[in-house]
């Protein structure tokens, strides 16, 4: 009895959860600018306003310039911080590692506020820079998260095998545990690059001139004829992120079936 | 660095690996959060700031009753949203770990991940979209004839933002919920059940005190940032609706008093700490009570 109702709870749910996000794709193709039912007609308009938006491709490319480098660095300092606390024991590890996992646990508007203190106080310019730093600061927990597993995964004995055998640690580091750990890496610059580029408070603190793609999106959001147009941008955005989860996911697999261990885990 | 300390190749290679993540950390989350402290005790003088120290900008935001109210309301509602979330992620979680059949697990986990990588603005906006009084409920409505007047009481107000942040933050409540129910050995339930356990018996001596490390970790990943939530009050909450987090953005921006910015910020920040703290000293006590820890 109380199985079929939990059933009907979880499919309830899980329409609940989509419902809205639905609504992008069906006013992104409406052909009317007011957002209601009934629906009026198809038109591809909406897609098209944004290719003449000038704003917008500049936003894009300072998102894109952000996100390029904060999943980078966050990536790399990650490698460093999960290589260190998987592998060796040294004191001081629990209060290190939990300080660079902080950002987690702390909104998001106290660490925008913080950095644009050190701006106006050091008399900074507000630039892609700052809000690259912010980027860096919140998604190295989550790569580390995801990194954890491929360090954990990783046979000790080969790094053994190949500084017995004369590599050097650079060397070793190249050529055995980097390809090892790779599908895990490159999950880590996905889920980095995503958030970074969805990532709105902090950037909303920190930018200056020039705005990121949800600054830009916050913006329009003050004008109901533009609406239409965001829902279409919308739509573009949700794609590239279940395109971008799913090669995560994909990769994860894959190292986790390269590896021979079993495959739960993952994100989170 | 202590010299003397003994350290063998291995806690040095450690060591060094994690410095430089461990530095960078320090100097763009502990040292401005200290700056942040010293802020706000500071006053803002027009342009300039007087760095002699004052406690009136904590004063100011623990007695004026505009703050006193964004506050309170900012907790209130984290509070709520909080709980319909966990109430709703626990059941749903319990459905994926106990009664999917293992070939789907997969499959939910991973459309109840999707929503964590979409954008963020645009899933609170949508519901802008639905409440607002153009928006999808009633416009639609209104074009059927059924309303002659947008319904107020779901737009604007408290009630839209609740049920925004509920929305929002319901994927992220799931899964560390799961997580643990995954982990509960099935034997205990078998074993209980030939001991004569009720199928309900069995849940609330088994498999609630021991998913309850995941209801808190849902609990404090909901509550934490929603307290500090700025997109959502902005977006459907009306001027009854707005949080603490958005007045930290005008006294930071428009009202250019930092120092008090700062000192709201800390405030809201000292405000989690506690109640996140509570949380976690309840759970050990029902736990205790539980003979689980």
């Amino acid at each position: 009895m109380s199985k079929r109702i939990l059933t009907v709870f979880m499919i309830a749910f899980i329409l609940f959860l989509y419902a809205p996000t639905l609504l992008l794709p069906i006013f992104a193709f409406n052909d009317s600018s007011i957002i209601a039912f009934p629906l009026s007609g198809f038109t591809l308009d909406w897609f098209a306003s944004l290719g003449a938006a000038d704003e917008l491709r500049k936003a894009t490319g300072t998102s894109l310039i952000i996100a390029t480098s904060s999943s980078i660095i966050a990536t790399m300092l990650a490698m460093l911080a999960t290589s260190a606390t998987v592998r060796y024991r040294f004191p001081g590890k629990g209060a290190m590692i939990g300080t660079i996992m902080l950002p987690m646990f702390l909104p998001e508007i106290i660490i925008g506020v913080s950095l644009l203190t050190v701006v106006l106080l050091a008399g900074l310019k507000l630039s892609i820079y700052t809000i690259i730093m912010g980027h860096v600061l919140i998604c190295t927990p989550f790569c580390i998260a995801i990194l954890r597993s491929s360090f954990q995964q990783l046979d000790p004995s080969l790094e053994e095998a190949s500084l017995d055998l004369g590599e050097s640690r650079f060397d070793t580091f190249r050529r055995v545990t980097l390809p090892l750990i790779m599908p895990g890496v490159v999950s880590s610059l996905l889920i980095a690059f995503t958030i970074s580029l969805d990532e709105f408070v902090i950037a909303f603190f920190l930018s200056g001139t020039e705005p990121t793609l949800p600054v830009y999106i916050w913006s329009q959001l003050r004008f109901p004829q533009r609406i239409p147009s965001v829902m279409a941008l919308g739509t573009l955005l949700l794609l590239l992120s279940v395109a971008l989860l799913t090669l995560s996911e994909v990769l994860r697999r894959r190292s986790a079936r390269r590896l021979g261990k079993d495959m739960t885990g993952g994100v989170l | 660095m202590r010299g003397r300390l003994q350290l063998d190749a291995d806690a040095r290679r450690g060591l060094s690996q994690i410095s430089l993540p461990f530095a960078f950390s320090i100097l763009l989350l502990a040292a401005p959060l200290a700056l942040l402290l010293a802020m706000s005790f500071w006053t803002q003088d027009f342009l300039t700031l007087d760095r002699t120290p004052t406690t009136a900008n904590f004063v100011e935001a623990w007695t004026n009753p505009i703050y006193q109210t964004l506050m309170l309301r900012s907790l209130k509602i984290s509070l709520i949203v909080t709980v319909v979330v966990v109430s709703l992620a626990y059941p749903a979680a319990y459905y994926m770990s106990f009664v999917a059949p293992d070939n789907r697990k997969a499959l939910l986990v991973f459309l109840i991940t999707i929503p964590f990588w979409t954008s963020y603005l645009m899933r609170i906006f949508l519901w802008k979209v639905i409440l607002g009084f153009n928006g999808v409920v009633n416009g639609s409505l209104m074009g059927l004839g059924i309303i002659d007047a947008p319904l107020d009481w779901i737009s604007y107000n408290q009630f839209a933002v609740i049920i925004t942040l509920s929305h929002a933050w319901l994927p992220f409540a799931v899964l560390p919920i799961f997580v643990v129910m995954e982990k509960v050995n099935r034997s205990y339930l078998e074993a209980a059940q030939d001991l004569g356990d009720t199928p309900f018996q069995r849940f609330l001596r088994i498999t609630l005190p021991l998913s309850m490390p995941g209801v808190i970790a849902a609990t404090l990943i909901v509550f934490i940032p929603t307290i500090g939530d700025y997109v959502t009050p902005k977006l459907v909450g009306g001027p009854s609706g707005l949080m603490i987090a958005n007045m930290i953005e005008v006294q930071f921006k428009n009202a250019n008093n930092a120092p008090l910015g700062a000192a709201l910020s800390l405030s809201a920040l000292f405000l989690v700490a506690s109640v996140a703290g509570i949380f976690v000293w309840l759970n050990r006590r029902y736990l205790k009570s539980e003979g689980a820890a």
